[in-house]
């Protein structure tokens, strides 16, 4: 299983950010109702690479009023790797759509993504400011990180 | 006997479709659908008799004005309070909670007095309470709950000190749905004479209410829930009280006469209704009354016990479903989960089956942390709900557990 993700990071690494979500897109074009779109995202829950309990900290928790999300991001180089986990499994679903976007990216990458596919796939609703779910503000701390590491790599 | 086909048709929101199915809407604790008669007067007042009330010599103001009065004393006669004094419009229940822990906070809370609330409350009936505590250097107390969700009324008595200034305390929890015993409770408060605020939020829109009987110090509701338009509420409270606390709010309308060096207030209730009031929302809360009134509240009482005898049998019938607030006296609310599924995600799959339910912590956090969860999902029906209805929300929680079972 780990080893079977860290093939899909690589593979994803090779595309762009926006080959990567011009994928997803693709995706899920091939539903046209609700329950098949978010039978895919339990699925894709099920395959996040595991989060190291130890990282289940309160510093790494961001929580909504509905479910919690952890976000752990690991510095390596100009690159930042993101784990992540959610109580809740839909939610977990998208937790794992972005990290294929935006782990393993360089941090200036991450910073300036403009993360289109969540609007093409129909999960704008999910990450809007009135959803208490935590997606938006990991989405708000992925972007964070990104350009607090640029910001260190450029003064060094 | 109420004929819900018929009134289902005085509210337009309910005849739509979500995702193209028909809506369900079992979210009336967070608020309620508006029936066609208080829209058209919210949209009449503004089209054809705006003015400010209060202050006009002219036509238009002092008709709004006569208006104004008149939607005072239909809420008056609503909950049976003894005088229109009585009855403060204000901004909803939390506005109106807000109003007496600081006003009643500033006449009667000194330092080391005791304020006591029960584990069943809304944030709005807590958090007032804990910044008054915190400024004038009182303590909140907490009646806690059994695992029923009821009341641990046995452990009332010593908790009602000769500290205790006040005891703020909700009608119905809107969490579980449960209805306290809320006469028994301000007799054993007005029996050391503790004033008693009733958080009415959940209760008022659900039966018979009669201030004077149930002897409450102070009464506040909302009007969105109880079929009235959004931003206005009430704070009814007894003469005496009002008469004796001070001003929350500075501002126009609540003033008698104003120089640079002694401002006196506007007689009751005036007094707490700074600044231009949200009057046509008010007049139209007095429309909303008005179609309860007509509808019977004791009818509606009557047809929510048997919606929610069925939401109760049918929610058993599913395997794996736990109900939190197993109390017998109950509005028709009822909040679960199902083994092992998040409440989230139950409410996710609901609302694309076009079910609208609430999940979360319901802001009960303390509730939920008694009860030992983060959360459930909560599904608060009122009288123009059906059992049809309910058979969906079991088939859709069916096809919940196959999704994520």
């Amino acid at each position: 299983m780990l080893k079977e993700n860290k093939s899909k990071e690589q593979k994803y690494l090779k595309m762009t950010i926006n080959e990567v979500q011009d994928e997803i897109i693709e995706e899920f074009q091939a539903f046209d109702d609700w329950m098949d779109r978010y039978n895919y995202l339990i699925e894709l829950s099920k395959d996040l690479k595991p989060y190291d309990p130890e990282n289940r900290t309160k510093d790494n928790l961001i929580e909504g009023c509905q479910s919690k999300v952890w976000l752990h991001a690991e510095p390596e180089g100009e690159i930042i790797h993101f784990t992540a986990d959610s109580d809740a499994i839909i939610t977990k679903g998208i937790v794992a759509l972005l990290i294929r976007v935006l782990s393993g990216r360089k941090a200036e990458e991450i910073k300036d993504a403009d993360l289109y596919f969540i609007e093409k796939i129909g999960l704008k609703d999910n990450l809007s400011p009135t959803r208490a779910n935590g997606l938006l503000a990991m989405l708000r701390q992925m972007k964070l990180y990104g350009l607090a590491y640029y910001a260190k790599q450029q003064k060094n | 006997m109420l004929n819900i086909q018929t009134i289902r048709e005085d509210f337009p929101v309910l005849s739509q479709k979500v995702y193209n199915k028909p809506l369900i809407y079992f979210d009336n604790g967070a608020t309620s659908q508006k029936p066609e008669i208080v829209i058209h007067k919210l949209r009449e007042l503004y089209a054809e008799q705006n003015s400010s009330i209060h202050r006009g010599v002219h036509y238009l103001s002092s008709k709004m004005t006569e208006r104004y009065e008149a939607a005072r004393e239909t809420v008056r006669e609503f909950i049976h309070a003894g005088k229109v004094e009585e009855i403060v419009f204000t901004a909803g229940t939390t506005a109106s909670i807000n109003l007496v822990a600081f006003s009643f906070g500033e006449a009667f809370i000194h330092p080391g007095d005791e304020i006591l609330v029960t584990e069943l409350e809304h944030h709005s009936n807590i958090v007032p309470w804990q910044l008054l505590a915190e400024r004038k250097g009182a303590s909140l107390k907490v009646l806690p709950i059994n695992e029923k969700g009821e009341l641990k009324l046995e452990m009332l008595d010593e908790l009602l000190t000769e500290k205790v200034k006040i005891l703020a305390i909700t009608q119905v929890s809107n969490a579980i749905g449960t209805i306290n015993p809320v006469k028994e409770i301000i007799q054993k408060a007005h029996d050391k004479d503790i004033p008693v605020l009733l958080d009415g939020a959940q209760g008022v829109q659900h039966g018979e209410l009669d201030v004077q009987e149930l002897e409450c110090d102070f009464y506040a509701f909302s009007g969105h829930k109880v079929f009235g338009p959004n931003g206005t509420g009430v704070l009814y409270g007894k003469e005496k009280w009002l008469e004796s606390m001070p001003p929350c709010q500075g501002g126009g309308d609540m003033i008698a006469n104003v120089s640079f060096e002694k401002t006196t207030w506007a007689d009751l209730p005036l007094k707490f209704e700074a600044g231009t009031s949200n009057y046509p929302a008010a007049i139209a809360l007095a429309e909303a009354l008005n179609y309860v009134t007509s509808v019977g509240r004791d009818n509606i009482v009557t047809y929510e016990k048997e919606l929610l005898g069925y939401l109760s049998k049918s929610l058993q019938m599913i395997e794996g479903l736990k109900i939190y607030g197993t109390s017998q006296d109950k509005i028709s609310t009822i909040s679960f989960l199902i083994n092992g599924i998040h409440h989230q995600d139950t409410g996710m799959i609901l609302d694309k089956l076009g079910i609208a339910v609430r999940v979360g912590n319901h802001c009960a956090q303390p509730l939920m942390k008694s009860l030992g969860i983060e959360g459930t999902v909560r599904a608060s029906l009122c009288f123009y709900n059906t059992k049809e209805e309910i058979d969906q929300l079991c088939n859709g929680l069916e096809k919940v557990k196959q999704m994520f079972g």
